[in-house]
């Protein structure tokens, strides 16, 4: 099969799961459903993302839907999905797909066009925990979803969520209903306040708290069984949904 | 101090052994008094009676002296009786928790069961056969609906609909299986002639299947409120227990229908599909339309604060019964009634009614559970019994074994759908939290069959089952949860933070699933939700809360809550610190002051930063000050407690806060008269929950107003504000622990201030109309002019 190539080196992913997305798209022009096998003939897509390959299909036949059949999904691309319209943090959850720190790379910053594998790689972040886990493993995933709110609301990626981007998180989190901008300002300052004195409990008149850092963040939302809340169903039937074609 | 307490306990073990013991004692007396004197006055009656039969009213024609004291036991002994025996109940639960170590071993179920067979076995004694039986229609109609209704409207809706997939499939699969299962195994044993049962039919041992085989939502929940297993468990086992009465329902009837016949058709069976559908959603519907009705009602009830808990507790039993009198599952109608009206209930009561509702199904419930347990142990030594030795061994062996393969099989299948799987120590604690209780009981003794003995032997056995299950598996669950190490719950009350983030997750969570493609669970809930918001909330809810966000509305009650603390804590010296530090609002405020947000308000001048931080100095040294003598004042007045210091630093920041705010304010307002200086959670708070915030301050004059003028922010004027703030200062210090707000200008000059206040209408509107649980001004009424 003319479907890509096992490639060891990382920095050529990338381009090579483009090169993928197109390659496939000509094989299917010819062939029909081609598409089946972009996940079996990419076992590290498996291994790195963590879907199997049958979800890895249903995601790529849903890339393309939402692409227009390219190779890479541009911000406009996801700003169109009608269901997308009534969510309060559409903006963010956008955002978060061009993220470069959700793409399990240390780099900062954010990408204008994301490629198949970008998208799987966010995607990823919301896989459920499995029966067969380790305690520890739990908790690694449960320190991944976490960072992955946590760049969400850090939006200039210094490490630290400041009040002024935490207040535009619940800001915009109240923006369904009726805006009540004092209610948004004085809900921040008190979850804030929590962050700040459960953290650190004893400040002196003087000090400042500049912002939740991640294992503030980490602390305060313990609480929260987020590896077992944080999780969508991917579909792993070639089932439901069906090209644009 | 391990010593301590070692040395401390058998002290009190001792001690309030003998409490007990009296109180028994009391309780004994007090009982065998209600019983002798009837069992006198049914004597005379009778001799009474015999006499007026001979007699022919003889005596009524002499002239009678005017009896000064008559004893007229007849007339009061319903209600008298029922009033002891509810005494009797709520001494006993009090008494466990006055012997120390015992709650924590033996569930109250047990203890309660022990009670009712010593209460039966002295009664049996003396020989009195006339003992409140645990009679059925009392049972369904009295003492069941408290329970389930507090169940149902304190249902954790979220993780039930959540798994409400697996809570069907126990209750309604795993409960025809256990009933079929069962039954026919039982038919089997029956059929060996060494038992001498051969002669009980199949249905009749269906029927008795179906009657054993449903969980009991009354023994589960009195162990599982003890054990404090996590939400997930907790809730399959209990919802399990609640939703299967539809099951139990449809099959008891059916087969009792049958076993009158002695034959089925296959046409039977599929009316039984129909008959359990009819009956789970008929009763869901019931419960659902008076759920609405007492959310349309509670719309306009603000006029008439008083009755508002009457409401829940009128439309809920109405609809229990409505379900009842066709059958339906009058279970699901109560649990559907209490979780459709509770939103919208809760959003327009006021937080008095809340706080009563919250209470006195809390209060029924557990007395109503405590004499279900304490008439099952008398009706254990009261009740004829047929005791046959392979009936009710097998019976017992087959419930546990049913339960295990019902659970393992149906999780197998589960775990192929669920995304969160169920473990195998989940399994286990669901097989194991099957308990079987009153209900199962009271529909055997609601069997007519016409064989008196096979009744019997099916008493018997559910007894021993509902023994067997609340007493090993409620004692040993407990050690086995911990052996497990099973998650429990965390007790931790939610924080703002986590339920910003719980809301942001479920938007995240709706919009990945959108760009997935696909509709799942989450864009099904989003849909709801909006649909609710947009249409049915403004039908249910009066006022302006139809409109308020739900984080909004989370917030407010959060903050109502730590108000109140802080009042309470004042009053009572109870301190449960919802910020134990010293973090101040200023220590998360950047120390530029964020240009000003409102694009409504003018654009004023600002203070200049040095100006800014000079006056935060003058007011934090003022603050100082003022703990300081604060601290001494209360060593005259009050006896020092160890919350003193945490309730200071309460009281610190409190006040930190409303500078903080006054120095925003000046920031952003600087022309407009200051109205009040209250934070709208002192507002409320000491509206809501101390009225004597009101007298303590009779004269509520100056009000203070700041006017600055525009053209010079560095004017004198704004050292006249310090003095202000001083004065409010000192005033405040005069007070002593009042727990008010610096300068608090009490109810008068609020209306006043409101008038004047314009400046945030909407928040106004809030305070003046909100009915609800954050401030209900309807009942505090009579304390304002």
């Amino acid at each position: 099969m003319p479907l890509p190539q096992p490639c060891p080196a990382p920095p050529c992913c990338s381009r090579r799961c483009g090169a993928g997305g197109a390659n496939s798209r000509q094989v299917r022009r010819m062939m029909g459903a081609a598409t089946t096998r972009i996940g079996q003939q990419d076992p590290e897509l498996v291994d790195r993302t963590g879907f199997s390959p049958e979800q890895i299909n249903n995601l790529h036949k849903r890339f393309l839907q939402l692409s227009g059949n390219k190779d890479t999904i541009s911000r406009e691309n996801l700003n169109d999905i009608p269901a997308l319209t009534y969510n309060p943090i559409k903006s963010q959850i956008i955002e978060a797909f061009f993220d470069k720190r959700n793409q399990h790379d240390s780099e900062v910053g954010s990408l204008e066009e994301i490629t198949f594998e970008q998208f799987l790689m966010v995607m990823s972040h919301f896989r459920p925990p499995t029966l067969e886990m380790t305690a520890e493993e739990k908790q690694a995933m449960r320190k991944e979803k976490l960072r992955f709110l946590f760049n969400m609301h850090d939006t200039d990626g210094d490490g630290k969520i400041t009040l002024e981007e935490y207040r535009k998180v619940v800001e915009e989190l109240l923006s369904s209903g009726s805006i009540e901008q004092e209610s948004a300002k004085e809900i921040t300052d008190a979850a804030m306040l929590e962050v700040a004195s459960t953290n650190v409990p004893h400040m002196g008149p003087e000090d400042f708290y500049e912002g939740i850092t991640f294992e503030h963040f980490e602390q305060i939302l313990k609480g929260l069984e987020m590896e077992s809340r944080m999780h969508i169903r991917f579909l792993d039937t070639a089932t439901v949904h069906c090209g644009k074609s | 101090m391990p010593s301590r307490m070692g040395a401390r306990a058998p002290a009190g073990f001792a001690r309030s052994f003998w409490e007990l013991g009296l109180l028994l004692l009391l309780v004994f007396v007090l009982l065998q008094g209600s019983v002798f004197p009837y069992g006198a006055d049914a004597s005379s009656q009778h001799a009474k009676d015999g006499c007026s039969s001979t007699h022919e009213g003889k005596p009524n024609r002499t002239k009678k002296v005017f009896p000064v004291l008559s004893f007229e036991y007849d007339h009061i002994k319903t209600p008298f009786e029922v009033s002891l025996w509810v005494l009797f109940a709520s001494l006993m639960k009090l008494g466990f928790h006055l012997v120390p170590r015992l709650s924590s071993i033996v569930p109250e179920s047990c203890l309660l069961i022990v009670v009712g067979l010593l209460v039966g076995g002295l009664s049996k004694l003396i020989g009195e056969s006339e003992l409140p039986k645990l009679d059925s229609g009392n049972f369904f109609l009295v003492l069941l609906p408290p329970i389930i209704l507090d169940a149902g409207y304190f249902l954790p809706i979220r993780p039930f609909m959540e798994n409400l997939g697996t809570i069907l499939m126990f209750a309604v699969v795993g409960t025809l299986w256990n009933a079929f299962f069962i039954g026919s195994v039982l038919f089997a044993v029956c059929q060996i002639p060494a038992a001498g049962l051969t002669h009980l039919g199949l249905l009749s041992c269906l029927l008795f299947g179906s009657i054993i085989s449903a969980v009991d939502p009354v023994a589960v929940l009195a162990v599982f409120e003890e054990i404090h297993i996590n939400e997930l468990l907790h809730i399959l086992v209990f919802g399990e227990s609640l939703l299967n009465d539809a099951v139990t329902v449809v099959l008891y009837h059916l087969f009792e229908e049958f076993s009158a016949f002695g034959t089925v058709t296959v046409l039977d069976g599929f009316l039984g599909v129909i008959s359990f559908l009819i009956v789970a959603f008929g009763g869901v519907l019931v419960g659902a339309i008076y759920g609405i009705l007492a959310a349309f009602t509670s719309r306009f009830t603000s006029h008439m604060r008083v009755i508002e808990p009457l409401f829940v507790f009128v439309y809920s039993y109405i609809a229990y019964l409505s379900a009842e009198l066709f059958h339906l599952s009058g279970i699901m109608a109560l649990i559907a009634c209490g979780a459709v009206m509770r939103p919208y209930v809760e959003a327009n009561i006021s937080h008095k009614s809340h706080t009563t509702i919250k209470y006195f199904l809390k209060m029924w419930s557990s007395v109503s559970e405590t004499l279900i347990f304490i008439l099952l142990g008398v009706a254990t030594v009261g009740g004829p019994h047929n005791w046959n030795w392979i009936f009710v061994t097998s019976t017992v062996f087959l419930c546990l074994v049913a339960r295990v393969i019902g659970v393992i099989g149906l999780t197998f299948i589960i775990n192929k759908f669920r995304i969160v799987k169920l473990t195998t120590k989940d399994q286990f604690i669901v097989a194991y939290g099957g308990l079987r209780g009153a209900i199962a009981f009271s529909l055997g003794f609601l069997l007519e069959v016409e064989d008196e003995e096979m009744r019997h032997i099916f008493l018997t056995a559910i007894i021993t089952v509902i023994f067997f299950t609340v007493f090993v598996q409620g004692m040993t669950i407990k050690p086995l949860v911990e052996l497990l190490a099973v998650k429990k719950k965390q007790e931790a009350k939610r924080s703002i933070n986590e339920e910003i983030h719980i809301q942001f997750l479920d938007h995240l969570l709706t919009g990945i699933e959108d760009i997935c493609g696909h509709y799942g669970h989450h864009h099904w809930k989003d849909k709801m939700n909006r649909f609710n918001r947009k249409y049915v909330k403004k039908w249910l809810i009066a006022g302006e809360r139809s409109k308020e966000p739900q984080l909004i509305a989370f917030y407010h009650k959060l903050e109502f809550k730590q108000a109140i603390q802080l009042v309470e804590s004042g009053a009572g010296g109870k301190l449960s610190s919802a910020l134990p530090s010293t973090v101040s609002i200023q220590n998360i405020q950047p120390k530029k002051p964020p240009p000003a947000p409102e694009p409504r308000e003018r654009v004023l001048p600002q203070l200049p930063k040095s100006r800014e931080e000079e006056i935060r100095k003058i007011l934090r040294s003022n603050l100082q000050r003022t703990r300081q003598r604060l601290r001494s004042y209360n060593r005259h007045t009050l006896v020092a407690d160890p919350y003193e210091e945490g309730l200071n630093d309460l009281l610190k920041k409190q006040k930190m806060f409303e500078l903080e705010k006054k120095i925003k304010e000046m920031n952003n307002y600087l022309s407009v008269p200051v109205a009040t200086s209250d934070s709208p959670t002192l507002r409320r708070a000491r509206l809501a929950s101390d009225p004597q915030a009101y007298n303590v301050k009779p004269d509520p004059v100056d009000v203070p107003t700041i006017q600055v003028e525009l053209a010079s922010p560095q004017s004198p004027d704004s050292v006249n504000i310090m003095d202000e703030f001083r004065k409010d200062k000192e005033k405040d210090e005069d007070t002593g622990l009042t727990m008010k707000l610096p300068s608090g200008p009490s109810a008068p000059p609020r209306k006043q201030s409101e008038e004047e206040d314009a400046k945030d209408p909407q928040k106004l509107t809030r305070c003046l109309s909100d009915p609800g649980p954050s401030a209900d001004e309807g009942e505090d009424d009579p304390f304002l002019p």
